[in-house]
């Protein structure tokens, strides 16, 4: 019996996150990302110098939508970002994922240079290598971003999330502040290669990206996602350069607005306990895309961060 | 895996007798490889050639049927790694546990029984009850397994590594085709008998995947045909090595011995969904609560779906809470992923609402749109087969914001007033409550 070892010619980029003093940071650590090459945990063959890491959102206004379940977990700290990304810390996440929430134009609305203060008083009150993302509206986000990326300059953070609509703004940012960039594209294998390449065309490194397929919650569309990230890495493991970046997802931005993760006991008692439910919701879905060659998981509750940072120790275990 | 035409041409007596009706033992070859024909019109092969011949034509993974009747479980026949190669066929068959010293039987069985739910329309759930000879005791064994399989009506793994007690539930219930857990080095000539004695299928239990291999590879010529395979390992990490090798061995090498449905053991989440990702055709889990199952099983939907349809609602119109004729209308297409992003959204508004989802072939609200599958005569079709007239009084109609362009024409069709949304789901919460008061 030989055993079936597939022979890879390609390898995912490497991607380092933060920058301590000796790189003209701030931060405690680095964060290094991407570098296999072998499919997720087959280590036989292949190399596989990073693990997974593990996000957790700290937004800068009161998340409006959360359950009860995670408010909980948070207790005060969740009108003050600096304080949330302390305890975020504390809970034993390997980043912190800022999200600029206040500059929504159907929200606050808040000005780039109110979210610039908030991105430095963060970077204060946390050690941690930091993502930075707005708040989703593509126009908004790219009216920020200058300013952002030159509050958190030498940080060597990842700021997202670029679309084919403001990639330019996001990249020219990037590049003056040395930061890396989220591309996010919908749904689509061929789009996702093509913004890498636009991004590349106009001068940014195709080692600074990091790809969001898009998440699909577990249920909703994750199988899409799933397929999407399977085959990305299984491209970039066989040359392609404009598919060889490392991955993210939102998992928890995705679980905990569903039904499953939201509907009371009184509602819905043919599903059991609502503490556990979400919890066990957004482990499963972590674990998939983590099995599927995602990079970075971006989750919410504590007790998933505990539960796959042990899963993923184990893993690592050769 | 196939063989191709020179692979066969070599067992092939290389005659050219043409008693085959083909001009060459070469050409017949070929035939055999592209199955136009079969092997039974060569009167000369040999009986060796004919086996190896043979073996070669079935499927790479066997399918397996564990239980009888309705409720029977078919594992393994998968015939990729990654289910964007084509699909995965047969979704992991998830066992829960039982120990037969139980101490409150009828509790635990109340509780699995709850392990059932409805998802899209479909109800989902566990498949097998794994019963465990903790006792040592024969007689014990046989009675749970019996009540167990009467009162939850699934198919059972019977798990001990004794011959009698296997035996001994056999005598009662070999008809409903239990799983039987396991052929050891130690135990094998004896489960084989007992297993070709009642017909039924055999899991096989290698220390590790070499062991695995020359077990299997015993009960192949012992004449069993109903395999499943257990590596031994319980580690994750080692799990998902030696799965994926057999899986690659048995679909790209066609490894015999390998060419059977695996089973894992799972004792927590994360381990339990990472089997379900990779590889595991039965997964027999300690965990019995609806919470606990209710995302496994979810898992296990969305990667044994079909990635070649596009996963369609049903057209008709979905109440979204609790709707009254009051409550605001709004309009859609059939493309799945459409419907499970609009319909949350509207959930998360926590205004009762009506959707009216559209017969567009699948298609996404634009890409509807652009190909004519989405406009005012479709919603108007819509609109009285679903006799939205007779379940709303209000008589307006809230439109995708990336189609605002069929207002005029829809408001025309209907005589309904046409209200343009927001172009992403997401903005539905926020403009359902500041449009419908």
């Amino acid at each position: 019996m030989e055993p079936a070892i597939e022979k890879w010619s390609g390898k995912v980029y490497e991607l380092t996150i933060g920058a301590t003093k000796e790189s003209g940071g701030s931060r405690s650590k680095k964060v290094k990302i991407g570098g296999m090459s072998a499919l997720p945990f087959l280590s036989f063959e292949g190399t596989i110098p990073n693990p997974p890491v593990i996000a957790m959102e700290v937004w800068d206004v009161e998340p409006p939508d959360w359950t009860d379940v995670l408010k909980n977990e948070y207790g005060n700290v969740l009108n003050d970002p600096a304080q949330w990304a302390k305890k975020c810390e504390q809970m034993g996440c390997d980043l912190i994922c800022l999200r600029l929430e206040s500059v929504n134009p159907d929200g606050k609305n808040t000005s780039a240079a109110d979210a610039a203060k908030t991105v430095k008083n963060v970077l204060s009150a946390t050690t941690l290598p930091l993502l930075i993302i707005g708040c989703g509206n593509s126009e908004k986000d790219s009216s920020i971003i200058t300013e952002i990326s030159e509050a958190a300059k030498g940080e060597n953070c990842l700021l997202g999330i670029a679309t084919k609509e403001n990639y330019k703004t996001y990249a020219a940012a990037a590049l003056s502040g040395g930061h890396s960039v989220i591309a996010e594209t919908p749904l689509d294998i061929n789009l996702e290669k093509q913004l890498n390449i636009l991004m590349s065309d106009m001068g940014f490194s195709p080692e600074r990206i990091v790809i969001h397929p898009t998440t699909g919650g577990l249920g909703y569309g994750f199988e899409y996602c799933y397929s999407i990230i399977e085959r990305t890495r299984l491209a970039a493991l066989s040359g392609d350069k404009m598919m060889s970046q490392p991955i993210i997802t939102f998992v928890g931005q995705e679980t905990w607005k569903t039904k499953e993760c939201q509907a009371d006991e009184t509602d819905m008692p043919a599903w059991g306990s609502l503490k556990e439910r979400g919890i066990l919701w957004e482990i499963t879905t972590s674990v998939g895309y983590i099995q599927s060659g995602c990079d970075i998981i971006v989750v919410n509750h504590p007790k998933t961060v505990k539960e796959m940072k042990n899963y993923i120790n184990g893993l690592m275990v050769r | 895996m196939a063989l191709s035409g020179l692979d066969i041409y070599k067992q092939l007596p290389k005659t050219n007798c043409k008693k085959c009706g083909f001009p060459t033992c070469l050409a017949f070859a070929m035939a055999l490889a592209g199955k136009k024909t079969s092997l039974d019109k060569c009167p000369d092969v040999t009986a060796a050639a004919k086996q190896l011949l043979e073996s070669a034509s079935l499927p790479p993974m066997a399918t397996i049927t564990i239980g009888a009747g309705e409720k029977k479980a078919e594992v393994g026949g998968e015939t990729v790694l990654f289910r964007h190669e084509k699909t995965f066929y047969h979704p992991t068959a998830i066992a829960v546990s039982i120990s037969d010293n139980e101490q409150n039987l009828s509790v635990k069985i109340e509780r699995i029984k709850k392990l059932n739910f409805e998802r899209v329309g479909i109800m989902v759930g566990i498949n097998l009850i794994a019963i465990k000879n903790d006792s040592n005791d024969l007689l014990k064994f046989s009675a749970v397994a019996k009540e167990v399989s009467q009162k939850l009506q699934l198919p059972l793994i019977l798990i001990s590594e004794n011959p009698q007690a296997i035996e001994e539930v056999l005598k009662n219930i070999s008809q409903l085709k239990p799983l039987i857990y396991c052929a050891t080095e130690k135990n094998a000539e004896q489960m084989f008998g007992i297993t070709k004695k009642y017909n039924v299928p055999l899991c096989v239990y290698g220390k590790n995947i070499e062991e695995t291999a020359s077990l299997s590879q015993k009960a192949i010529s012992s004449g069993i045909k109903d395999i499943v395979l257990d590596c031994g390992s319980r580690d994750v990490a080692k799990c998902i090595r030696d799965f994926t090798q057999i899986r690659r061995l048995a679909l790209k090498k066609n490894f015999r011995p390998f060419g059977f449905p695996m089973i894992a053991f799972a004792d927590n989440i994360a381990d339990a969904s990472t089997y379900i990702t990779k590889y595991a055709n039965i997964l027999v889990v300690r965990m019995d609560s609806v919470e606990e199952i209710l995302p496994l099983i979810t898992l296990r939907l969305n990667i044994y779906t079909d990635p070649q349809k596009p996963i369609m609602m049903e057209p008709k119109l979905y109440e979204i809470g609790k709707p009254d004729a009051q409550s605001p209308l709004l309009v859609t297409t059939n493309f799945s992923l459409t419907y499970f992003t609009v319909a949350p959204e509207i959930e998360n508004s926590k205004i009762s609402s009506w959707l009216l989802v559209c017969e567009a072939e699948g298609m996404s609200v634009l890409t509807a749109w652009a190909a004519d599958k989405f406009n005012a005569e479709i919603i108007d079709v819509w609109m009285k087969k679903t006799d939205v007239a007779g379940k709303v009084s209000h008589k307006k109609i809230i439109i995708p914001g990336y189609v605002s362009v069929l207002s005029g024409k829809l408001e025309d069709t209907t005589g309904w007033q046409v209200l343009v949304g927001p172009k992403e789901a997401s903005g539905i919460p926020k403009y359902l409550k500041a449009v419908w008061k």
